[in-house]
């Protein structure tokens, strides 16, 4: 059924689709209106299922551990320093392979304190044995989040849905929301591979020696190299059965372009709009969406990009030290002689706009230039401020 | 005559973003009357890091060090140890966070504090919610209360922590409650607080909020002199964590305090007979240990 939802509300909803039990979480902005949400389903019994106040984010992760442990189907949603805050459990989570699916809606950090979108908190978790999975509207947000629970369950790894603040979170949309029927034959009931059970006594994350720490760690790795294959065989089902789909990357007018946006979230339906706009001018330019980030598509940015002769990455986010971090990553994974010429930027910090003319000067910028700087370059900084 | 209370410095500027008759903006002008200019604040995430003002402009007279959410106390005590180092013991300093930056995810921090017997003041200024998220339970919810994480039929059946109880189980030097509605006696304890110099002081300060409450700007103060005057936050305080003395008497029926915000509008008559028998054990109960004192 269509309806217009915002986009905290679509996730909510996919919650309450995929049945879940307990959902353990701590506001923060721009994340709350998704518990808030699903507080009240908890409530008015829409949603079957117990929603823990916690006392912090660090105890949200920890309590959503302890559920899926005790073997039933569980939410968390957070932000930011909410994030931040949680990063031991996610590391823990993931470690405990268990398959926790969370909303993330990326937000700054401080300080100084910002409610805005930045990519950085959701990246800085890259090493935490997450998937990650980049949204750019309400829809996919909801959709993502059915994938997610069915993916997490057969690699028995932990996945985050990430969102832009406001842009996505706090914006109303059509979305077509399944029937529980659908879903149910989609997404099965949890059946956990493992759990907390006096019949079959074992112990859960004990101490791992020096004999089988490694082999633990390398079948996370392995599972991460096996989720884009799993992940694409589960979306040619959910294909079947709703009519969408999405990738692991999402080409849009890539097929004879010279040069290729690359970027995530919000700012890509934006770039959308500037490859219309640059095409109606007679350039060649297209956009790669990414959205998987984690694992990283390597092999799909490799054949997304074979043609390209340029690409420019908008990164929402920095590794400071570093730079864009969708830019490094990809340089990394496109690394060759074949490899097209990378210009990387970094825009859009703390919530500044990124408009179509922001993607039309980038293309200029980049098409006028022979060779890439080394770094990255930041687009829209008063340089004024800097210097004073 | 002349009022003492009204005639010195203000370090309050005008033109702050609290909402209109934000009780947590009284609270704040009122502490730093009685503290002066020899203050230092340490504030976490909550309503006052937005009043607090945006970069490059402040509210505040006197230097604010923003913290993280959970992290009030350890910072406070980080920023003590710096002082001392320097040489300066004049200074005051002050963490002031909400009650969820306090009750819940900065309580870690503030027992550690308390026990390690840090020489600032904590100063929890309680509108017993998540405010500046958008008004979500903390443990300082009184029960009854409805929030946008306690909806509907499920609003809150939890008792508030006791929090000041649980500060002088720590066995600090001081600790007491204070209310926006009865400045002399919250400026009192300020003074009395900083001039305690070792051992941490608590100060838990009611500040109402029309905003998350449910009721008109121009009444916080009355809302917040009927929450003494029903004895639902009654105003006392404890030395050494042993020694208590009632403050402010009250008689008034908690109804009277409850019927004046919307967050309490969907309570039956049973459910308030329910608070009057909490709010008269729990005053039975302080009246108890201040006669043993
Ligand atoms: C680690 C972390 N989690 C969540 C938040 C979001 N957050 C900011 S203020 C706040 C509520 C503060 O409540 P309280 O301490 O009672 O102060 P109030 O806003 O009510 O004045 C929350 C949940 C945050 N900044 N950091
Ligand atoms: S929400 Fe309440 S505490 Fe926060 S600024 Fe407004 S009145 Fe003050
Ligand atoms: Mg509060």
């Amino acid at each position: 059924m269509r309806e217009v939802l915002e986009g905290s509300q679509a996730v909510a909803e996919a919650v309450r689709l995929a049945r879940v039990k307990v959902i353990s979480a701590y506001p923060i902005t721009p994340q709350t209106h998704i518990v808030e949400e699903l507080a009240k389903y908890c409530a008015d019994g829409s949603l079957d299922g117990r929603f823990i106040c916690v006392e912090s984010e660090h105890s949200a992760m920890a309590s959503v551990i302890g559920a899926e442990s005790g073997g039933v189907r569980s939410f968390t949603a957070s932000s930011s320093h909410g994030l931040a805050l949680m990063h031991e459990m996610l590391h823990w989570a993931a470690g405990a392979r268990l398959p926790i699916v969370m909303a993330e809606v990326n937000r700054a950090l401080g300080p100084g304190w910002n409610l805005w979108v930045d990519q950085t908190d959701s990246l800085s978790q890259r090493d935490t044995g997450w998937l990650q999975f980049y949204c750019s509207d309400g829809q996919e947000a909801l959709d993502t989040t059915l994938l997610a629970y069915r993916l997490a369950e057969i690699l028995n790894l932990p996945i985050m849905v990430v969102m832009d603040a406001f842009f996505l979170s706090h914006t109303y949309e059509p979305v077509d929301v399944p029937s529980q029927a659908d879903v149910d034959a989609f997404l099965p009931p949890y059946e956990p591979k493992f759990l907390m059970d006096t019949k079959n006594p074992y112990a859960l994350d004990e101490v791992a020696p020096i004999n089988v720490y490694m082999e633990m760690r390398r079948s996370i790795q392995m599972a991460m190299e096996a989720a884009p294959g799993i992940y694409q065989a589960i979306e040619d089902e959910f294909y079947t059965r709703f009519g969408r789909r999405y990738g692991l990357v999402e080409p849009y007018r890539c097929e004879d372009a010279d040069i290729v946006f690359v970027t995530a979230g919000t700012a890509a339906a934006t770039a959308r709009v500037a490859v219309d706009t640059l095409r109606a001018k007679g350039e060649r330019v297209g956009l790669l969406r990414l959205r998987m980030f984690r694992p990283f598509p390597a092999e799909a940015f490799r054949l997304g990009l074979a043609h390209a002769k340029k690409v420019i990455v908008l990164d929402r986010n920095c590794s400071f030290g570093a730079g864009g971090v969708f830019a490094q990553e990809l340089k990394a994974a496109l690394y060759g002689p074949e490899a097209p010429k990378l210009y990387s930027y970094v825009a859009g910090m703390g919530g500044r706009d990124v408009t179509v003319d922001t993607f039309s000067e980038l293309f200029t910028m980049t098409r006028d230039q022979d060779e890439p700087p080394l770094g990255s370059v930041w687009y829209g900084v008063n340089e004024e401020m800097l210097r004073s | 005559m002349k009022n003492e209370l009204y005639s010195g410095a203000e370090y309050l500027n005008p033109g702050h973003v609290g909402c209109p008759g934000c009780g947590a903006t009284i609270a704040m002008k009122l502490a730093l009357r009685a503290l002066g200019e020899h203050t230092m604040l340490v504030i976490p995430a909550s309503c006052w890091a937005i009043i607090g003002g945006n970069y490059p402009q402040s509210s505040l007279k006197v230097p604010i060090l923003h913290t993280a959410f959970a992290t009030t106390a350890a910072a406070a005590s980080g920023l003590r140890a710096a002082l001392d180092l320097r040489g300066d013991r004049e200074t005051t300093i002050v963490g002031w966070a909400g009650d969820g930056g306090t009750f819940d995810i900065g309580f870690q921090a503030l027992s550690a504090a308390a026990e390690r017997g840090e020489d600032f003041i904590y100063v929890c200024y309680d509108n017993e919610a998540y405010m500046n998220t958008g008004v979500q339970r903390s443990s300082s919810t009184p029960w009854g209360a409805r929030t946008m994480t306690t909806p509907g039929d499920k609003w809150k059946r939890t008792y508030k922590k006791n929090i000041v109880e649980i500060m002088a189980a720590h066995r600090i030097p001081y600790a007491a409650t204070a209310s926006i509605a009865y400045p002399e006696d919250l400026e009192r304890k300020l003074r009395k607080a900083a001039s305690i110099r070792s051992g941490l002081r608590f100060i838990h300060l009611y500040s109402s909020c029309p905003t998350g409450w449910g009721f008109a700007p121009e009444h916080s103060v009355r809302v917040a002199r009927l929450a003494v005057q029903t004895r639902a936050f009654p105003l006392y305080e404890v030395e050494d964590g042993t020694t208590y003395a009632i403050n402010q008497a009250g008689d008034k029926p908690v109804r009277e305090y409850l019927r004046t915000q919307s967050r309490f509008r969907h309570l039956s008559d049973e459910d308030i007979a329910q608070i009057q028998k909490y709010v008269d054990q729990e005053w039975k109960r302080l009246v108890r240990k201040a006669e043993e004192a």
